[in-house]
């Protein structure tokens, strides 16, 4: 076999194994560079001046850091429903309501949806209400939520049959 | 369920749900490759020694990828979400190794010395045998969690195998090494096998132990020091590794064995200290065996000044050896990309040149590209032995795969480590590449069993059982 050949054959074996290592490598890339994260909604930076922006309207509360404390809720009081009366401390964990039996509040109420709605606080220690696209929907005063609401104190929040609110 | 959303942040990230694919069919194209690539050096060797396409290229490429494709089928069919690395890499490395073994049989040198000449057929016969094993693992072990019923007869099996090659009559002395016993006209490496038994044990073991090993503990200089009660089970571990080394002579067995449960301990603490303790005591272990053990005192004078020991061996004087010396020209001579299959001159080494020194082989044939390769074909199989650990959702699935992997890499680390000089030489054989019926046999378990893990670890989550609350929600009617 002529020298040529075979050096075409012992660099060709040597290219082949090292593909094969290769494409060992490229079929668990995922391992090797984790998984995809993808960003939601604005970046970082963009973010920033949008939240600066929506912490400036409500003045009343910025203004007076002192006055806050005496204004964040310290439990959520259920004031209608077969529920009536239960009260849930607020310690800064998420409050989930539905029907499922993983919700923090268990909702008996065919109105309400398995997974209907949830209440955390922000960053600030805002307490803001989200609907988790129930069925019929979650009731903030008289307006039926679309987006994350902050929650006023008092303000009475009804899902289905049931009504609850915020209190010191 | 991917959207865990973090109120507290207005960007918050999403995980993408990581699908679960079985992925068999990337599996089956990487097992063809594999074929294919000992399939190719196979011919190369025939073009480059007798200047023809060896004869048994079709039996030869048919029998490999018969046993892939029995592999494949089984792994289909009982295990469908397990990694689809692990096969085809433990396919390739045991390709590589039947040719480099059939290479060796053709050198007039080794058939002369009985050394080779009908090794390569044998050895296919034991990776039949070892794939044999692989498919009863996968077949008889649905669950890997099973073997956790076994884990104190799992160390009396682990025991007895250590101490079958002391037994008089059964053990065989090969070269000063006693990890040997025969049985008919077969000899068998127990200490192959133990190296799977012993992780079961450690793994049932430690994670019954765990907490009062991590837990009680004082801080002292930034380690954490355990209770005197709880040095027990290192001591006694430590005591059996000392045996061998004293009883059996071999250094890789009894480095091997304190090597895993180090790592298991470790793993399953997550105590830097252990580590800390693990080092001292095999080097203190290491040394005072060394120091009235003549065998080992020879290996190691071997390791540090292998050109004496070269002298002397040809000067005559018994209980010396060339090997060492031998390999290391052997990895020289190969340069970076080798002299090309068949072309080197490994089989001086003669005696274990198809076994312990295959490495060599590869060194001088490949060159520093190919051994790097396979290198990383090792460090592949570990790396998915890792990944299959931390992906298992079971602790005892986690640390018996951590314990396979890490008693893999070090068997690895300890061979190469020794055919190229780093450690002192010891009488272990290179996984799945040697020759020798024990070690594929026992490796390809050891797949097996990882492929079982991985398979239980990737399994999507049955899907939830009806959930009472999925009722109809009622529509308020305006």
């Amino acid at each position: 076999m002529s020298e040529l050949t075979l050096t075409v054959m012992r660099l060709g074996f040597l290219a082949v194994l090292w593909l094969f290592v290769i494409v060992a490598v490229q079929v668990i890339r995922s391992d090797l560079f984790g998984t995809r994260v993808t960003q939601r909604g604005s970046r970082r930076d963009a973010g920033r001046p949008q939240q600066a922006a929506r912490q400036a309207p409500p003045p009343q509360r910025q203004q007076s850091g002192g006055r806050r404390g005496r204004n964040t809720p310290t439990k959520l009081v259920v004031t209608e429903g077969t529920l009536t009366g239960t009260t849930v401390a607020l310690q800064g964990q998420t409050i989930t309501l539905g029907r499922a039996h993983d919700s923090t509040i268990v909702l008996d109420d065919d109105y309400a949806s398995s997974r209907h709605a949830r209440i955390y606080p922000d960053r600030d220690g805002q307490w803001i209400v989200e609907d988790l696209g129930s069925t019929n929907g979650t009731y903030l005063d008289r307006t039926r939520l679309t987006t994350p609401t902050p929650i006023a104190l008092g303000a009475p929040i009804r899902i289905g049959k049931t009504v609850i609110e915020l209190r010191k | 369920m991917s959207s865990t959303t973090n109120p507290s942040t207005h960007h918050t990230s999403t995980i993408g749900a990581i699908g679960a694919p079985s992925r068999r069919n990337t599996e089956l194209a990487l097992l063809v490759f594999a074929v294919v690539i000992p399939v190719f050096a196979y011919a190369n060797v025939g073009l480059a020694l007798n200047d023809e396409v060896p004869a048994g290229l079709l039996s030869y490429g048919l029998g490999l990828g018969l046993l892939a494709g029995v592999g494949h089928l089984v792994v289909r069919k009982f295990a469908p979400y397990a990694d689809p690395l692990l096969l085809p890499l433990a396919t390739l490395l045991n390709g590589l190794g039947l040719v480099a073994i059939w290479r060796l049989d053709q050198s007039e040198l080794l058939q002369s010395i009985k050394q080779a000449g009908t090794a390569a057929p044998r050895q296919l016969m034991y990776t039949a045998m070892g794939i044999a094993l692989f498919v009863a693992v996968l077949f008889f072990l649905k669950d890997h969690r099973v073997l956790q019923r076994y884990t104190y007869i799992s160390m009396l099996g682990a025991l007895v195998l250590l101490l079958l090659p002391l037994v008089p009559g059964l053990g065989r002395n090969i070269y000063g090494a006693k990890i040997w016993i025969q049985v008919g006209s077969f000899s068998i490496q127990p200490g192959e096998f133990a190296k799977i038994v012993l992780a079961i044990f450690f793994a049932g073991y430690l994670m019954v132990k765990r907490d009062a090993l991590a837990l009680a503990s004082r801080r002292f200089m930034g380690l954490y020091l355990p209770r005197g009660r709880d040095l027990g089970p290192i001591l006694a571990v430590w005591a059996m590794s000392i045996l061998i080394l004293v009883f059996e002579t071999d250094l890789g067995t009894s480095l091997l064995f304190f090597g895993m449960f180090v790592i298991m301990l470790y793993v399953a603490t997550e105590r830097t200290s252990w580590i800390v303790f693990g080092l001292l005591m095999s080097a203190a272990g290491a040394v005072g065996v060394a120091s009235f053990e003549p065998h080992i005192q020879q290996r190691v004078d071997a390791w540090l000044d292998p050109m004496r020991e070269y002298t002397l061996s040809r000067e005559g004087v018994v209980g010396h050896s060339e090997q060492a010396m031998q390999a290391l020209w052997a990895f020289g001579s190969g340069g970076t990309l080798g002299t090309g299959w068949g072309q080197g001159h490994s089989d001086l080494i003669r005696f274990a040149a198809n076994s312990d020194f295959i490495l060599a082989t590869f060194g001088e044939e490949l060159g520093l590209a190919g051994v790097m390769a396979l290198l990383l074909l090792y460090a592949l199989i570990v790396e998915r032995g890792v990944r299959t650990a931390l992906a298992a959702r079971d602790p005892f699935g986690k640390l018996l795969a951590i314990g396979l992997s890490g008693a893999f890499a070090l068997q690895v680390f300890v061979v190469a480590g020794g055919v190229m000089g780093l450690i002192p030489l010891t009488g272990m054989t290179m996984p799945f590449l040697a020759y020798g019926g024990s070690s594929v046999i026992a490796n390809w378990a050891l797949i097996g069993i990882l492929i079982r893990i991985s398979d239980t670890a990737r399994r999507p989550a049955p899907a939830p059982a009806a959930n009472p609350d999925a009722e109809m929600t009622q529509v308020v009617r305006p």
